[in-house]
């Protein structure tokens, strides 16, 4: 079992990632590690085991709980975007989205 | 060869809520870019999202709606996952929804189309949260586009229907079945400008009697007529193609409503592996008994059980009341108008599914905004009822309160334009006999057998007395004075 | 010096928050060396000093009410601060400033601590030694060769360092306990739930839990009381009656309670995980290297045994999954942080590339520009568990050998009231001794895992220090909501030893 080229290809376009061929290369040696160490889990017998998704169910059967629907005032639109890289009129920039 | 066409539809249906699904940031409609998108919309570091008990309560009653309100479609536990993918609109970078286990499955809408009805069985309907919007025009700066993410994070009831419709008139008909329903149960304001009913069309075709044909998906289409052309003409090029002896390609596409045509979107979606898994931030949602009771509580009548009132306490026909029920602004003006004109229940169904529904038609309104309201209509058939009117003219006199002739007051209408019906024997003996003396001709073709020439007599009175005599007075007293 | 020793002076006046503020910072500039620091602002210090002492003269301390006031307080860069930048140790935030305060931050300020700086960390907390962080590595305050455990390693050297009192730092898979154990501080991690996640940057969202570090059970117990709380805008805050009864008080009742003739510890069950000790069948030998009988073992058999001669009884337990615990943690936590960390897309905030051909390009190249290699690493397996194909196999497996886990620590805990054994397998290593191999700086977390991802409390109390006098932690471990206990029993151990009161000799 392996990262071959191909694989790490297609998961750092999933990922958004811009890894270069050499870097890919190396990534593949330490990611077949991982991936060794992760494999363990196969070998283990889980029939009739339903998953942990949240520790609190350990607890019990817990929901989620509900907010009421009040529209909150006060959104500092200046504080909020303040930290983007490019705006015009309150609007995000971005590379142009092609449709 | 005949084909055989297949359509799903999944419609994004926007709650009307004050507040988003995942955040405390109003909703309304029109605001400047960004000034409702919270540091939780904008996915900001350390955010967390937090689910809104109004959007549960609006699933929960379109659960029950769509299954004549019993609840064993709703889900008592269903979960949040996250769909991944990157987009400038979506800013975590994943999208809240529902995949495995959403909080409705199974349910129907039925249609008429052309008289026929049909059943459309749903899928599913799940809870998501909406995206943001991107503007590609009208900025200074180029070659950028501009994010706007007021609108991210609305919630949105995704309704997803078997592939069960036939034609594009029958998934027109389901998607203005289903706007009926969530805007009569209120869990949306239906204003499909704004964007608060969008569908999605998946069609296919086949030859009869042979598998599924690859589907195509034509997204956001936000009018019925645009359903409509849109299906027609996928429906042409998937045909074409076929016979062409070529494959239908599995892709998303747009409808070009100028060139009236659809094209394939620029995006790589088709490929796209979501990795969906359970949200984290997000427990399963348990929905209790005592929730649906509370939703139940608060249901309106559902229209297919006003129609049946209708019919039973109203005799109208189950025509007249599944018309008349097909929205919320509909079966109020109908019941406001009959107390208006009591007694006349007959009479006001014809007029609105008639002459009031042409008109609303001809000018492309909904009836909420009729410039005729029920309480003005009402004074009108009044006016019919107690023999002030004929038909004929009630219909000229609504035109002109149509066109907002002194302030649509139908009395004001009639005195100004002495429409009042002549109702007076008197008065029409005279007429009729003065009509009689001119229409030699007609007076003895009638009385050699020809029916006919009555009514022509009927249609000279009528025309002496500038309309205004009462046609079935008229009738009575010619045949009166022929027959004697 | 205590928190409640501090508190004292305050009080009486013998200091101010102004001065002890003022000393905390020229504390913080003498051991710049240290690294542990990435934002410090004086003016912004003295002014919330300034701002507690004036609370302090409008009587809030009356009749020893807020101890915390006036105390001074280091935030771990996870925390997001409106004051102060927040990076997460990573250069994708490196200039970010957020619009609003953690519900901790928020927490503590509100209790009257001073903060006087933000702490270095290993990247997006994803790290367990803190070379991970972007602006360099920490340096333990024992060995200033070694590192100081991660991921909260600032957290960890500034309380052994001496110069702050208290820290904030987070653990998803040990990363409170660990450095703490690395340099000889106490730190706990609560049970999952009870600190608010709202402004902590995500991790592993299932995983994630903020904590106090400091020198004492007892001040961990101070501050752990003023942090933990249900938050209305975390929907995995916890609110049930177990939440709310108070840490500091129920803590100060079991610690005021007088001792039972046999022993301090008499009737106390303390189960000892055989897993944690004997050497485990370990499917490779590299893994098995980690069990070998040490120095660590040693030191942490011999405080148990403190607590067996002063009336506990010992309790042998088998966490059979122990070993399991390292592939199933790492298929979780890289799942929730691929996805979580989605969201740094160059297009709101954060790192955006200056060289790209569109759209697409410019969101992989700000990524690929603003991630270490530690946090790729872990982006790119977690979309491998849950891509279309691997779901089942990896992400949902992992799911069931947690319940597995969490069903293991329910069962031990039938026959014992708290867990003991070690925190990690050994003691700090050298700076860039295991960082070329990110599988061996996985297997370090081997003992701190099962307990996050079951949701359990965790401490981390100093216990020894091996031949090179470097600190040994013992963790302890209890069931959902037994923290005051567990602070109560460490208490009671830190008043019996002195390991915990060390400091780093000038020497080293």
């Amino acid at each position: 079992m392996s990262f071959d080229a191909e694989t790490l290809n297609r998961l750092s376009r999933l990922a958004a990632l811009d890894i270069s061929p050499d870097q890919l290369r190396s990534l593949g040696g330490e990611m077949d590690s991982i991936l060794a160490l992760i494999a363990q889990l196969q070998a283990v017998d889980t029939a009739g085991v339903t998953p942990l998704a949240h520790p609190l169910s350990a607890l019990g059967e817990i929901g989620l709980r509900l907010r009421t629907d009040v529209a909150a005032a006060g959104i500092d639109r200046a504080a909020n975007m303040k930290n983007a890289p490019e705006t015009e009129n309150g609007l995000f920039l971005v590379p142009k989205v092609l449709e | 060869m005949t084909w055989e066409i297949v359509i799903g539809i999944e419609t994004h249906v926007q709650l009307a809520t004050e507040s988003k699904i995942f955040s405390s940031a109003p909703t309304a409609f029109g605001a400047p870019p960004n000034t409702q998108a919270s540091v939780v919309d904008l996915a900001l570091p350390g955010t967390l999202p937090v689910l809104n008990g109004k959007a549960v309560q609006c699933a929960i009653k379109f659960g029950l709606a769509v299954n004549e309100g019993r609840s064993d479609n709703i889900a008592r536990r269903s979960v949040f996952a996250r769909k991944n993918y990157f987009y400038p609109d979506l800013p975590k970078g994943y999208q809240i929804s529902q995949f495995e286990l959403p909080v409705v499955t199974g349910g129907s809408v039925t249609i008429y189309v052309d008289g026929v009805e049909k059943v459309v069985k749903l899928t599913r309907a799940h809870l998501e949260e909406d995206a943001g919007k991107s503007l590609h025009e009208g900025l200074e700066t180029s070659g950028v586009s501009g994010i706007d993410l007021n609108r991210a994070g609305t919630p949105l009831l995704e309704v997803v229907t078997e592939p069960d419709m036939r034609s594009a008139a029958e998934a027109v008909a389901y998607a203005k079945a289903l706007h009926g329903i969530v805007t009569w149960i209120g869990i949306c304001d239906g204003n499909m400008q704004e964007g608060s009913f969008r569908c999605d069309a998946n069609v296919s075709v086949r030859r009869v009697g042979e598998p599924l044909g690859t589907r195509c998906e034509i997204k956001n289409l936000n009018s019925f007529r645009f359903m409509e052309k849109a299906i027609n003409y996928e429906v042409r090029r998937q045909i074409e193609v076929i016979e062409d002896g070529g494959k239908v390609i599995q892709q998303t596409r747009l409808y070009d409503a100028d060139r009236d045509e659809t094209r394939a979107m620029r995006t790589k979606e088709d490929a796209m592996d979501y990795r969906y898994f359970p949200d984290p931030d997000l427990l399963p949602l348990v929905i209790s008994d005592s929730d649906i009771a509370k939703a139940q509580a608060i249901m309106p009548e559902l229209p297919t059980a006003m129609a049946a009132r209708m019919v039973a306490d109203l005799g109208l026909s189950d025509y007249d009341a599944r018309l008349l029920t097909q929205s919320r602004a509909t079966a109020t003006y109908f019941f406001g108008l009959i107390e208006k004109c009591p007694g006349q229940t007959k009479l006001a169904a014809n007029w609105i599914t008639g002459e009031l529904a042409s008109q609303l038609n001809c000018d492309s309104l909904e009836i909420d905004v009729s410039p005729v309201g029920f309480i003005q209509l009402g004074n009108l058939l009044n006016r019919v009822a107690d023999g002030t009117l004929s038909s004929k003219m009630a219909k000229e006199v609504f035109g002109y309160m149509w066109a907002g002739e002194l302030g649509g007051d139908a009395d004001a209408i009639i005195a100004a334009r002495g429409l009042k019906q002549v109702s007076d024997a008197g008065a029409i003996e005279k007429i009729v006999d003065e009509v009689l003396a001119r229409n030699e001709k007609s007076v003895a073709e009638f009385k050699s057998g020809k029916e006919k020439a009555l009514q022509a007599l009927v249609g000279q009175v009528m025309k002496a007395s500038a309309g205004k005599a009462n046609p079935g007075q008229v009738n009575d007293i010619l045949r009166k004075k022929l027959s004697s | 010096m205590a928190i409640l020793d501090i508190a004292k002076r305050l009080a009486g006046r013998e200091v101010s928050a102004v001065e002890l503020a003022q000393d905390t910072l020229g504390k913080i500039s003498a051991q710049r060396d240290l690294n542990a620091f990435l934002h410090v602002d004086p003016d912004l210090t003295l002014a919330e000093a300034r701002r507690a002492d004036a609370r302090r003269e409008a009587g809030e301390a009356e009749g020893g009410a807020k101890p915390l006031l006036g105390v001074p307080v280091a935030h771990k860069d996870i925390f997001v601060t409106r004051d102060w930048r927040s990076t997460a140790g990573s250069k994708m935030l490196e200039h970010y400033v957020s619009p609003f305060d953690a519900t901790v931050v928020t927490r503590l300020r509100e209790a009257g601590m001073v903060c006087v700086g933000k702490l270095n960390c290993d990247e997006f907390a994803m790290g367990s030694s803190n070379e991970n962080s972007a602006f360099g590595p920490v340096k333990n305050p024992w060995d200033k060769s070694r590192i100081p455990g991660g991921s909260s390693g600032g957290s960890a050297a500034a309380i052994a360092a001496g110069i702050v009192p208290a820290t904030t730092g987070t653990d998803t898979g040990g990363s409170l306990r660990q450095p703490a154990a690395m340099c000889g501080v106490t730190a706990i991690k609560p049970t999952y739930g009870r600190v608010s996640r709202y402004g902590m940057i995500a991790f592993a969202s299932s995983l994630d839990q903020g904590g106090p570090m400091a020198k004492s059970a007892e001040d961990c117990a101070l501050l752990l009381d003023a942090m933990v709380g249900f938050d209305p805008l975390d929907s995995t805050s916890l609110d049930n009656p177990e939440a709310k009864v108070p840490v500091w008080r129920a803590f100060s009742d079991q610690i005021a309670s007088k001792h039972p003739p046999n022993g301090e510890f008499a009737g106390l069950r303390i189960g000892v995980p055989r897993e944690f000790f004997q050497g485990v069948i370990a499917p490779t030998e590299r893994e098995q290297s980690v069990f070998t009988h040490n120095a660590v073992s040693e030191l942490v058999h011999l405080a148990i045994e403190e607590f067996a001669r002063r009336g506990a009884t010992l309790v042998d337990i088998s966490l059979p999954r122990t070993a399991l615990s390292i592939p199933t943690y790492y298929v979780i936590s890289s799942a929730e942080a691929s996805s979580n960390l989605n969201r740094f897309d160059g297009m709101r905030f954060g790192h955006r590339a200056t060289h790209y051909k569109d759209l697409g390009d410019m969101i992989a190249k700000s990524r690929a520009e603003g991630f270490g290699r530690e946090v790729q690493r872990r982006i790119l397996t977690g979309a491998y568990v849950l891509s279309h194909g691997y779901y089942d196999a990896y992400y949902l497996q992992a799911q069931r050998v947690r319940r597995l886990i969490a069903d293991d620590f329910q069962d031990a805990f039938k026959a014992c009231d708290l867990i003991m054994g070690p925190v990690a397998p050994t003691t700090a290593w050298k700076i860039g001794e295991k960082s070329t191999d990110p599988v061996a700086m996985y297997l370090e977390d081997i003992f701190t895992l099962g307990v996050s991802l079951a949701g359990l409390p965790g401490m981390s109390v100093p216990c020894g220090f091996d031949a090179s006098n470097l600190p040994v932690g013992l963790q302890i471990i209890g069931n959902y909501f037994q923290e005051p206990a567990m602070l109560a029993t460490a208490h009671r151990y830190q008043q019996l030893t002195d390991w915990h009161l060390r400091t780093p000799g000038a020497a080293t």
